[in-house]
């Protein structure tokens, strides 16, 4: 099958040019650099899951290295966040109206908020920053992303605890609905991971990207009912824009940890679960096939 | 070593080929950044004109090139600067799309730089284990191998380098821990780009020897180098390039002799 055959020779005279392709293809040689199928990219990706958790590891602990106080700002950073809203938004503002545990309810939208803000500015940066480990390694470039999304699901850690404490310091129970909390956050790293890896592969197109990234997340953060009840500001806006503001993904997974954690926030509205699967279903998948289609190119820079 | 790269070339072609380079162009923009008039108005006019920034500007680097590398082989890449040497490595190992033409390779080719750290934050111990991982070894592999990557590297022959980052590396450190990482693995296709020049005399020897191990187990190596010596010392063949063309392939010795007098006639 795959002698050679005296059209071979010209293996010494790689002048011949269109043979070369037919050498290639008796040899078994595959194209350079060319994109793994979806299936095979996956099963790379899985392989390389050491990496991305090393990685993850990693870049967590350089951090803070610099910082006296070390991992400690882990807990510091949400709580002197938490501390900044609470002292505009509640007592100068006073958009707390209406919200019976005005402390918890915000700090919940905080953390919840800040995971996925830094998820995608942070994978904004991923490729370009990466540009020498890209150009020496091969390895499937979604890693860097997806690391980028795992550091700040390490860093929620911390934040979750401070919120915990926050809950029952404030007068919230303990009860089984608390359980929610781990597939609400689920969904919101999957959501998270698909739109880091979509943000990751237009920020290593266009550098200009992670300028105006820090503008587009703010305007999300005031329009996500982080520090105000949506319900309550809506009485003058028109219907459909109501209905975009309760649907956005990342209203639905602050108000999915609220009815988790807060009593006295009551149940939630029937459409909060199958809008925080729907969302998280379509990014993640979205996303990550939007990322692999480009796979080839992240090396140019 | 001759009757290793000489025998097949008398019969008939017996020899496995592993890179295929067909009639490959590449070219790359890149952004000068100076030059032009750079105001924000300007960036601003542009936008609205839609019309491309005067600082970006194409470079054909790459204009035809054909070659057939083979399985056991080590090529010698030689050229003035900006030849599109390193151009060329970086699309065959995939990472430059070509404008036109074709590469093909058996397995993933490997390019190996000195220019920069891996992760220039993290300690030589972290950029080894990451390294590793990156390659696709396992965590148990990257335990077995991370003792000989560190005593290949002799960068704690003096003092305890692999716990600082390796932004506190000289470049000859930061050079030799990443020749290292990148050696630890037996590739099908490695490529080393000016490598072997960086590290001291002792590290060059080692790192020589290491090549020639690689060689054995099967795979193909291409280095880019300035000396004339380590090219002599490592490949048998060498391919000059001279403005993103070929302009001779063949044995090492005949190649360096012409490479060296169009040298020393300009």
């Amino acid at each position: 099958m795959r002698q050679p055959t005296s059209g071979t020779t010209v293996t010494l005279e790689p002048d011949s040019g269109p043979t070369l392709a037919e050498l290639a293809r008796q040899h078994g040689l595959a194209v350079s650099g060319a994109r793994p199928s979806l299936g095979a990219y996956v099963k790379q990706l899985w392989s390389r899951r050491h990496f991305i958790w090393a990685y993850s590891n990693a870049r967590l602990i350089a951090m803070y290295t610099n910082a006296r106080l070390g991992q400690i700002w882990q807990v510091i950073t949400p709580l002197a966040n938490a501390g900044v809203y609470f002292l505009v938004f509640g007592l100068l503002l006073g958009t707390d109206r209406g919200i019976d545990n005005y402390i918890a309810y915000l700090c919940t939208g905080i953390f919840i908020f800040t995971f996925t803000q830094q998820a995608v500015t942070t994978s904004a940066r991923s490729i370009g920053d990466n540009m020498n480990l890209i150009r020496a390694v091969h390895f499937p470039r979604a890693s860097l992303p997806l690391t980028s999304v795992l550091v700040q699901l390490q860093q929620l850690a911390p934040s979750m605890t401070v919120l915990a404490v926050i809950m029952l310091a404030t007068g919230e129970g303990i009860d089984f609905s608390w359980l929610l909390l781990i597939p609400a956050l689920l969904l919101q790293t999957l959501f998270s991971g698909g739109l880091a890896m979509m943000v990751a592969r237009w920020a290593a197109r266009t550098s200009d990207l992670s300028q105006l990234l820090p503008f587009v997340m703010r305007t999300w953060l005031y329009s996500s009912g982080v520090f105000y009840s949506i319900d309550r500001f809506t009485g003058d806006l028109p219907g459909w824009v109501v209905t975009v503001l309760q649907f956005n993904p990342m209203a639905v997974y602050i108000d999915l940890v609220r009815y988790a954690l807060m009593d006295s926030m009551g149940s939630p509205p029937g459409y909060l679960w199958p809008a925080a699967g729907g969302w998280a279903v379509l990014m993640g998948v979205v996303g990550f096939i939007y990322f692999w289609r480009a796979e080839e190119e992240y090396g140019r820079g | 070593m001759a009757d290793l790269l000489d025998a097949p070339a008398s019969g008939a072609d017996t020899r496995v080929p592993t890179v295929i380079v067909d009639n490959l162009h590449v070219v790359y923009r890149i952004n000068t950044g100076g030059g032009g008039r750079n105001s924000p108005v300007a960036a601003l006019r542009r936008i609205a004109t839609r019309k491309q920034a005067p600082t970006v500007r194409e470079v054909h680097a790459i204009r035809g090139v054909s070659f057939v590398a083979h399985r056991g082989e080590a090529i010698g890449l030689i050229g003035s600067n900006g030849s599109g040497k390193s151009t060329l490595l970086r699309a065959v190992a995939g990472l430059l799309p070509p404008r036109r033409g074709k590469v093909y390779t058996q397995g993933q080719p490997s390019l190996l730089g000195v220019n920069a750290a891996l992760m220039n934050d993290l300690t030589g111990e972290r950029n080894v284990v990451l390294g590793c991982l990156a390659m696709g070894m396992s965590p148990a592999e990257v335990r077995a191998k991370y003792d000989g990557i560190v005593q290949f590297s002799g960068i704690n022959e003096r003092d305890d380098f692999t716990s600082l980052p390796m932004r506190t590396y000289s470049s000859g450190m930061a050079a030799r821990l990443r020749f290292s990482i990148a050696a630890a693995k037996s590739h099908d296709v490695l490529m080393i780009d000016e490598a072997l020049a960086t590290g001291d005399a002792a590290f060059q020897r080692r790192s020589e020897e290491r090549v020639r191990e690689l060689r054995a187990e099967a795979g193909t190596v291409f280095l880019v180098s300035h000396s004339n010596k380590s090219i002599l010392d490592t490949c048998e063949r060498s391919i000059w390039l001279e403005s993103g063309v070929i302009r001779m392939d063949g044995p090492s010795t005949e190649v360096v002799k012409a490479y060296q007098e169009y040298a020393n006639r300009r």
